[in-house]
């Protein structure tokens, strides 16, 4: 019987633990859990690492024991019938405990690490309601009285006291370089803390799986430093710009009579006073669209106008508005770039 | 209902069609369940490679989102309640019996309606596909995603009633089983004699048997919601969408360990065989899967660490999921040193033995980093679950339910399986199912989230996702070589004699295939692997092997049409609840008339002249 080419599955093996090594911990991508820029994901990181070599040292050891019985004990043509042994105590004994010492060792920093993620933010804390809808994420600040949507602005150093408030189904609350997920359950309210350390645009997406357009519901962090953080916060809470071009005065007209502040809220436009949609007051400042799925350009805001079952399948705006369903409301080429107009003038 | 069991006379012969409907012989039940069970496993693993056709490339188009969504469902759904539950109890009837000296299993007719309920309920299930979409809320179905304000069509209810289905068919069996493991064993066989493929059959029968009902329950309360409006689970009128998950993964956990125990009963047959040597510390290995079925009650929400339960609750369920690594860390090393100073011999069967120990290491040590919830936090919901999953379930019980297809075939067949091309699929199998899961823990610690039908270029998913789909398409053309395999070998496949493997157990001491009775004597047992101490001894084969000449005095029950029957009435009246009451109505006469008659059919045909009442 030919046997097994035991040196080509060991570098099988050892192949992919040394990519794992050297590609899994790529700190540059975006979303890798790898590159923690704040304490909740740092504690995680290194509780990770610590887990990680123990299992890798295990993994070593179990999986060396195996190769070398099999490449040892492989049947030879005429050898004797080897000893009958049934068992052996003392060894048996030995590899239950041994297990159990390792998980004692284990099981001491993630009970630390679980109780200090878990603890109250600190009293200086920010407090953010996060309210997670079918597919996108509106952020409130209660103590600031502002309120965005899609994009979380947050100054570095400083706690922020995240809560959680389902607006439909579950889903669950991501930025993989500031902490671990948390769910949002619709009926409770749960709570987190995360900080950044450093200023950066950090990205986030829902982990549960919450219905037809899930892969798509994204978000962005952007961190910055306090005195930033208040100027945005000082333009946030001011009115929206008024639209000086024609293009754009003819759009903030469609915006109304086509129907669009039924969902969504302009502040200092005093009919747009929708809840459903996302706040639109100053969306020409925001670096992304429709979630965080596609960058803010003139071209993508078209593309999102014209058809946005396309962009992102099921969202309510291409399955409830009028101007999407009924064909006489439907919009021509050039109400969709006067609105477009419009949309670009609010910063 | 005499007319009725008049109408419908148990039939004497079993042949041709008829004879595998109305078969009662629990090979033959054995076979339908291997034959059904690889047909799903086929279509999930169409499922499976359609979806990673889709991901091989970021922002590709080749299924749509809602097609998508629904793959996922059908796909985790079929492999562990279509797959992997039936493959083991394709095992469970073709082997026990033999493995314990018994001519059939207890109740033979409720083994039929077990089968029967089984098949249809996974034709339920797959039939949504062509009356209006499959079923798309995932796996575990979380509410309120499958309430019918936020999934409006039938999928969701098909998916509730077909498990509802599949549930009463694996509580049928598992009873049956239980009954047969406690009643029937050959004389002499005591509990701690009996073969650990046996025991852990018996273990897993309870954990179905206490499991099943949780879902059960869970699974009313979803039909409920969706067909007559009440709202256990609707939240937008106050349900709540934490109870599901707790039933669920109440059930969820402990059938974890129902797809995982019958697989390591079948490695702790097939290591001592092609090692020459017993099986290393047998009191320890039972006693290990004994725990692993108690603690797997201990452990549901560790599931659940990300849903905001408290750090209290996670962890109690961290400290008591790291326990259950004990006694599963018990049972490897186990096995290592069964193999140890014996004579290990590659066969195809051992390959996938050896190969599922060395996998689902891999699978035990990323469950542990599960375990530890903080960190948890990162990986949950990732493809690193996505990792894990496959790591334990195709690793661990797909490579050991292929290890016992190679080890049992020629008994059930006559023939061996080519080694040649049971070797190539062993090397396509490793190679592939490496090439396809691995790379997803890296995917799920970059930052994937499981369950997206598309990624974006820019953010690092698109090299392990094209090398994950590289390993899918290997790992399919694996599957053929497996099924190329078992249509070749089932012509002209080696003659493989009664024992080819130089076997332990008692199946080995009779013909390959067997004869419709088993054993034409029924054999006494004294010890763990008597049958092989008995060949070691040169002693003459105490274990008749053979007919003998009394053939004609061994009365086995003749076929009944009436479990099928009675199954066919229960899907008929899960049809009826979903699209017509009155059909439902009749349904369940049917069925209630079935199982009268069934009740006082006799047990034989020859004899009911003569007891006719």
């Amino acid at each position: 019987m030919k046997r097994p080419n035991f040196p080509f599955l060991i570098s099988v093996f050892s192949f992919f633990i040394f990519l794992f090594l050297f590609s899994g911990c790529n700190t540059d991508l975006p979303q890798t859990t790898f590159d923690a820029k704040g304490p909740v994901a740092q504690s995680q990181l290194d509780l990770f690492n610590i887990i990680f070599w123990a299992v890798v040292v295990v993994f070593v050891i179990v999986q060396g024991m195996l190769l070398v019985t099999i490449m040892k004990y492989r049947a030879k043509k005429g050898a004797p019938r080897p000893k009958q042994i049934h068992g052996h105590s003392v060894l048996e004994i030995t590899w239950t405990i041994a297990p159990a010492i390792i998980l004692v060792i284990i099981a001491v920093p993630m009970l630390v690490v679980l109780f200090m993620t878990a603890r109250a933010p600190g009293p200086d804390a920010l407090t953010i309601e996060v309210k997670a809808h079918q597919w996108w994420w509106q952020f409130e600040y209660p103590e600031l009285g502002v309120s965005t949507s899609n994009e979380m602005h947050i100054p570095v150093g400083r706690d922020i006291d995240i809560v959680l408030i389902s607006e439909d189904v579950i889903h669950s609350f991501w930025i993989p370089k500031l902490a671990g997920k948390l769910d949002i359950v619709p009926t409770r309210t749960n709570r987190m803390w995360i900080r950044a350390d450093e200023p950066g645009l950090y990205y986030g997406q829902c982990a549960e799986f919450c219905g037809i357009a899930h892969a798509l519901m994204k978000f962005h962090v952007v961190a910055e430093q306090p005195e930033n953080f208040a100027k945005w916060v000082e333009h946030e809470k001011s009115d929206a710009s008024s639209p000086s071009s024609e293009s754009a005065q003819t759009g903030s007209q469609l915006f109304l009579s086509k129907g669009c502040i039924a969902c969504h809220k302009i502040q200092g436009n005093p009919a747009a006073v929708g809840i459903i949609g996302p706040n639109l007051t100053h969306i020409a400042n925001r670096q992304f669209l429709a979630g965080g799925i596609i960058e803010n350009t003139e071209n993508n805001l078209t593309k999102w106008l014209k058809e946005p079952d396309v962009v992102k399948p099921g969202n309510k705006m291409a399955t409830i508005a009028p101007v999407y369903n009924n064909p006489d409301m439907q919009m021509t080429d050039a109400n969709i770039k006067d609105l477009v107009a419009y949309l670009n003038s609010l910063k | 209902m005499v007319t009725l069991t008049t109408l419908l006379k148990r039939p004497t012969s079993d042949e041709g069609i008829i004879g595998w409907i109305t078969t009662i012989d629990h090979k033959r039940i054995g076979i339908l369940y291997g034959i059904s069970a690889i047909v799903f496993f086929v279509i999930g693993g169409i499922e499976a490679l359609l979806m990673r056709i889709q991901l091989a490339q970021p922002n590709s188009g080749i299924v749509s989102p809602e097609v998508y969504n629904q793959l996922f469902t059908m796909h985790g759904t079929t492999m562990i309640f279509l797959a992997i539950m039936p493959l083991s109890a394709a095992f469970f009837n073709y082997v026990i019996p033999l493995m314990i000296g018994a001519r059939d299993v207890a109740f033979p007719r409720l083994n039929a309606f077990s089968y029967w309920t089984f098949l249809f309920g996974g034709i339920l299930l797959n039939s949504s596909w062509i009356l209006g979409g499959a079923p798309n809320a995932g796996w575990f179905a979380y509410a309120p995603l499958t309430s019918i304000e936020y999934n409006p069509g039938m999928g969701v209810t098909f998916w509730a009633m077909g498990l509802q289905v599949l549930g009463i068919a694996s509580l049928a069996a598992a009873f049956n089983f239980i009954v047969t493991i406690i009643n029937l064993r050959a004389p002499g066989m005591k509990l701690t004699q009996m073969p650990v493929f046996v025991w852990m059959t018996f273990v897993t029968s309870f954990l179905i048997v206490l499991a099943f009902p949780v879902i059960t329950v869970a699974l009313i309360e979803l039909l409920f919601d969706r067909l007559f409006g009440s709202n256990f689970f609707a939240t937008s009128a106050g349900g709540d969408p934490l109870l599901w998950q707790h039933l669920f993964w109440v059930f969820g956990h402990p059938e974890v360990y129902i797809l995982i125990l019958p697989a390591m009963g079948i490695i702790s047959e097939i290591l001592p065989t092609f090692s020459s040597k017993p099986l290393f510390g047998y009191p320890v290995i039972v006693f290990s899967g004994i725990i692993i079925g108690f603690m797997g009650w201990a452990v549901w929400s560790h599931h659940m660490f990300t849903v905001g339960l408290g750090p209290i609750a996670n962890a109690a369920f961290a400290l008591t999921t790291m326990l259950i690594a004990i006694p599963t860390g018990v049972k490897i090393f186990n096995w290592i040193a069964t193999m140890w100073k014996g004579q290990v011999r590659f066969t195809s069967p051992m390959l996938f033995a050896i190969g599922f120990i060395s996998m689902f290491i891999i699978g035990g040590l990323s469950g542990m980093m599960h375990a530890v919830a903080p960190s948890d936090a990162q990986q949950q919901d990732t493809y690193f679950i996505v990792a894990h999953i496959h790591y334990v379930l195709f690793g661990g019980s797909i490579f050991a339910l292929i290890a016992g297809l190679y080890y049992w075939y020629p008994k059930i067949t006559g023939r061996l399986m080519s080694e040649k091309l049971g070797k190539l699929n062993f090397f396509l199998t490793f190679v592939g199912f490496n090439l396809t899961f691995f790379p997803m823990h890296f995917l799920g610690l970059e930052g994937m989230p499981r369950r997206i039908y598309t990624y974006d270029a820019n953010i690092g998913f698109d090299l392990w996702n094209l090398v994950a789909t590289i390993g899918s398409i290997i790992l399919g053309l694996s599957i053929l070589a497996l099924l190329h395999n078992m249509f070749w070998s089932k012509r002209k496949g080696e003659i493989a004699g009664n024992d080819p493997w130089n076997g332990r157990t008692l199946e080995w001491s009779i013909p390959s295939p067997p004869p419709h009775y088993n054993f034409a004597s029924i054999p006494t047992v004294n010890k763990l692997d008597d049958f092989w101490y008995s060949k070691q001894k040169q002693i003459k084969n105490e274990l008749p092997a053979g007919a003998s000449d009394n053939e004609a005095n061994i009365h086995m029950p003749s076929p009944s049409f009436f479990p099928f029957i009675v199954s066919l009435g229960i899907v008929i009246a899960a049809y009826g609840l979903m699209y017509y009451i009155p059909m439902a109505i009749i349904g369940v006469l049917i069925t209630i008339i079935g199982t009268y008659a069934w009740s006082f059919e006799p047990a034989m045909e020859e004899s009911h002249t003569e007891q006719s009442h």
